[in-house]
């Protein structure tokens, strides 16, 4: 059983830079930062490293960061511009017995993040899900479309914290 | 002189009884034989995410009760315990002693229509009826307590919205000894039963190494033969205070990790589950169960992630908090979700009648994989 710091360490030592930081902010767990194009990689080295062995991804979630400028974009309608966007991965180790959550940061205007549903298969949906509710965009991610919103749903992504709710779908009005 | 044939797309659902609520599955077809099997979801999706977001912490209680609507004690347990997790609130033991009861009488309850209607799904209407009867009883006792039998709002962020009735432990007590027998007869009227074991034994085949890749969790992932119980191998709030067993799939009647091996680990769970509810019975103790509810949930910056063993597998929460009222982004890992994304695989090349029988073993609830 390895804690956050050691893994952080093998993980350096491997990647070196795209390993970018272990933040420690949150009292609760400790997040190892990766940089965005290179976790597919990382991600290979995790779950087949004798050591490491983390066979299985717990959860995967994008998260708004809302750090980037607030500008009026319309009148009385303040959007978000620039800053980022997040997604974490919580992973575990059953053999191992030893749990890691991995953070990538991507930028709001062009969220790029590289798709890890090769490496662990329920990722997938999991990356769907965060393209949906989010619009990052998941590379050479297998079928990248809407999974819980409608197909035709036009109107942005809805857990951006800068979301409008739509006075229309396909015509319809849509009632608050 | 061999007949033309071609593939056809066949849709089943959303609205087909035996896909468990709203779900539709897109089954390419050559003959009976299926070829590939595309699910959709988000027909009963309601943004229950985004609601958390304008809610206050103990507000968003009433919405996680909808998310597996039929395991809500669970679903507020794990979201509790994630707060308090946040708050860092210690609960007092007596609040511990009701959770579990509830929250095992709860698994029964769930386990009880997950059996009875995977019988229905595969032909078996009476063992439904039976299941049905006994998870009234249940709901009685959850009335009893708080006023509701599906929805309860009753344990909340550092202990429960009021203390049990004063005869809710003896007719707990009556329940256990009612309830113990008609396992045995479950298993006489429906595990044991010919046809059934025909339907379900060497289908839908899940190995180890996949449902580990899939992250599948719940009595799906040990129906594969691994002892994997959050309330064993991670544990939270008193599970480790009982002595209790975390059954396997044997592969009694053909490959282990076949549909007949994942609904007998929730049979044999059922048992275990009365044995935990007997010994909290026994012990609990008097206290004040209202005591350690905070004034103001107002946590501290921070991200975390607590997890529970729900009657469906591993449901966790994953909160940001940034340090207001409001929780900043929560995010549920559903397991009926996560389960549900093997069902491509192991229908491959199966037949139609045995895609139900596989869906109705990995026991999802389609309101908590839209939410």
């Amino acid at each position: 059983m390895k804690n956050d710091e050691e893994i952080f360490e093998i993980l350096k030592a491997k990647f070196g830079d795209s390993i970018i930081e272990l933040n420690a902010k949150s009292p609760f767990e400790k997040v190892i930062v990766i940089a965005p194009l290179k976790i597919k990689e990382v991600s290979y080295f995790l779950r087949d490293d004798s050591e490491l062995d983390f066979c299985s991804l717990v959860l995967l979630s994008g998260v708004d960061d809302a750090n980037g400028e607030k500008v009026e974009l319309e009148e009385g309608f303040k959007g978000i511009q620039g800053g980022t966007l997040s997604v974490y991965y919580h992973l575990e180790s059953i053999n191992q017995k030893q749990k890691a959550t991995l953070k990538v940061s991507t930028s709001r205007e062009n969220p790029e993040v590289e798709s890890v549903s090769d490496v662990w298969r329920n990722a997938d949906w999991h990356e769907r899900e965060a393209f949906d509710m989010y619009g990052i965009k998941f590379l050479n991610h297998p079928d990248l479309r809407r999974i819980l919103m409608p197909e035709d749903w036009e109107a942005g992504y809805p857990l951006r914290k800068d979301y409008r709710n739509p006075e229309f779908y396909q015509g319809m009005k849509v009632p608050y | 002189m061999a007949l033309k044939t071609e593939e056809m797309v066949l849709n089943m659902g959303p609205q087909h009884p035996s896909t468990h609520g709203v779900l539709r599955l897109e089954l390419e077809l050559e003959g009976e034989l299926v070829l590939n099997v595309r699910p959709h979801l988000g027909y009963l999706h309601r943004c229950f995410e985004k609601h958390c977001e304008a809610m206050t912490y103990p507000q968003v209680i009433p919405y996680v009760d909808r998310l597996d609507y039929l395991a809500a004690m669970s679903n507020e347990l794990t979201y509790a315990i994630t707060c308090e997790k946040l708050m860092n609130i210690q609960v007092p033991e007596r609040v511990e002693y009701i959770r579990v009861i509830m929250v095992e009488l709860q698994r029964i309850a769930s386990h009880l229509v997950a059996l009875g209607t995977f019988g229905l799904d595969i032909g078996a209407f009476t063992p439904f009826l039976y299941c049905f009867i006994d998870r009234e009883k249940i709901l009685s006792l959850f009335e009893l307590t708080c006023g509701a039998r599906m929805l309860y709002n009753y344990i909340w962020i550092g202990g429960l919205s009021h203390d049990l009735h004063p005869d809710f432990i003896r007719l707990a007590k009556e329940f256990v000894q009612y309830f113990k027998p008609h396992v045995a007869e479950l298993n006489n009227l429906l595990s044991y039963n010919k046809i059934f074991i025909e339907r379900t034994a060497n289908v839908g085949v899940l190995p180890l190494e996949a449902a580990i890749n899939y992250n599948i969790t719940g009595p799906s992932l040990r129906g594969s033969g691994i002892k994997w119980d959050l309330r064993k191998n991670d544990p939270y709030s008193i599970y480790d205070k009982f002595d209790f067993d975390i059954p396997v799939g044997k592969g009694t009647f053909g490959q282990v990790g076949d549909c007949w091996d994942r609904y007998f680990v929730r049979v044999v769970e059922m048992e275990q589950s009365l044995r935990i509810i007997e010994q909290a019975l026994e012990q609990i103790p008097e206290g004040d169960v209202t005591s350690a509810l905070p004034k103001r949930v107002k946590p501290p910056e921070g991200t975390v992630y607590a997890r529970t063993e729900n009657p469906k597998g591993e449901l966790g929460f994953f909160i940001v908090s940034n340090g207001s009222l409001n929780p900043y982004r929560v995010k549920v890992k559903p397991p009926s979700f996560v389960n549900l994304t093997v069902l491509g695989e192991l229908c491959k090349g199966c037949f139609i009648s045995d895609v139900i029988a596989i869906l109705g073993s990995i026991d999802i609830v389609m309101g908590e994989v839209d939410r």
